[in-house]
């Protein structure tokens, strides 16, 4: 349903699919070109909307894998949940030329740009990911060099979303940028980094000393992020400085490769 | 069980009724006290609504709900909504 737009009110918008690309076995990031798109930061996300023929409407929040300088296009980095409304379809179905339905960008408290500074620790669970890649892409576009950790929880090594654009920031370009992979399922042989969830001891050993006051931002799944923002607390950062976005496992409704505001559903 | 999610999740539904992004607002619960920002309250989001309560000690500072044509938003448990003047000029 159309509604006139009032100022400053969201409005539904059509975008374009002009590229999709398949970043693991269940995750696939959507390029879209969306007319008298505003621009965004690093860390919004844009609800989506799917309308069946017969009217039904469902709603879900996906966080922007791409940073604001590659406006007026923007990626979406969508993991398929097996029981979802909503992700199969878009990550399985949709095709370059396709439109798909969407409003933003939403979201003014978790982003980050680089007049924020930092030292930045960044910690994804799953597509969890896709906002903190954003702001990881924005900070390499733009130049900065914040400090930088990546603490990245994935399940098997074939299932770490841009694996090899991350090993490439890391090695191209001396800048700061740390990335820490842990494995919780499944782990290659040699695998010298982490082999289990995200815990205390793990983050006392990859987080910044607490005199640095470092920016954090958490994504993921629920307990997960819990876990994490609670482990961090109590090992004496600031709660002020802690920022969390979290994902229902079964996109209910949240945002990021899932439906919180990241990547899920 | 319901899934909690970060008041940020919130954003799009509170941008159908508020003119600018309110997710950096800050409400002071009328619970406890606690000043927090919006995207950093509990949201709990189904199809009758969303609940927003407050990270301190989890009382519910806003519901919110669209249905018949109406928008309702019960700000009960918010004692002081401050949003800053550059949110709102960036409109």
């Amino acid at each position: 349903m159309e509604r006139r737009a009032l100022p400053g009110r969201l409005v539904w918008k059509l975008g374009d699919v002009v590229a999709t690309r398949e970043e693991t076995a269940r995750a696939t990031s959507i390029t879209l070109a969306v007319p008298n798109w505003s621009g965004h930061r690093a860390g919004q996300h844009v609800d989506v909307r799917l309308t069946a023929e017969d009217g039904y409407q469902v709603e879900r929040s996906y966080s922007i894998a791409s940073p604001p300088a590659e406006a007026p296009r923007l990626t979406l980095t969508v993991e398929r949940l097996g029981d979802g409304e909503v992700s199969p379809y878009l990550v399985d179905e949709l095709r370059v030329g396709d439109k798909l339905e969407l409003r933003g960008p939403i979201g003014g408290y978790f982003v980050w740009e680089a007049s924020v500074g930092g030292p930045l620790l960044l910690v994804a669970g799953g597509s969890g990911i896709v906002p903190l890649m954003a702001m990881i892409r924005q900070r390499a576009a733009v130049g900065s060099t914040v400090p930088t950790r990546l603490l990245y929880s994935s399940r098997t090594y074939d299932e770490i979303i841009y694996r090899e654009e991350l090993e490439q920031l890391v090695t191209s370009r001396s800048t700061g940028l740390e990335v820490i992979h842990t494995l919780t399922r499944a782990q290659p042989m040699g695998w010298t980094g982490y082999d289990r969830r995200i815990d205390g001891e793990m983050l006392r050993e990859v987080a910044w000393p607490i005199s640095e006051r470092p920016l954090s931002f958490i994504c993921g799944p629920t307990p997960f992020v819990e876990t994490a923002a609670a482990s961090l607390v109590t090992l004496g950062y600031e709660l002020a400085r802690i920022k969390t976005e979290r994902f229902g496992p079964t996109g209910e409704s949240a945002v990021s490769g899932a439906s919180g505001a990241s990547g899920g559903e | 069980m319901e899934t909690k999610l970060d008041g940020n999740a919130a954003g799009g539904v509170l941008r159908e009724i508020f003119p600018f992004e309110m997710t950096d607002a800050q409400v002071t619960c009328v619970g406890c006290g606690a000043t927090n920002a919006i995207g950093a309250l509990g949201a709990y989001m189904h199809g009758m609504g969303t609940v927003l309560r407050c990270p301190s000690c989890d009382y519910v500072l806003m519901r919110m709900a669209h249905a018949n044509g109406q928008y309702w938003l019960d700000m009960r448990g918010v004692r002081v909504l401050q949003i800053r003047e550059e949110t709102v000029q960036a409109q």
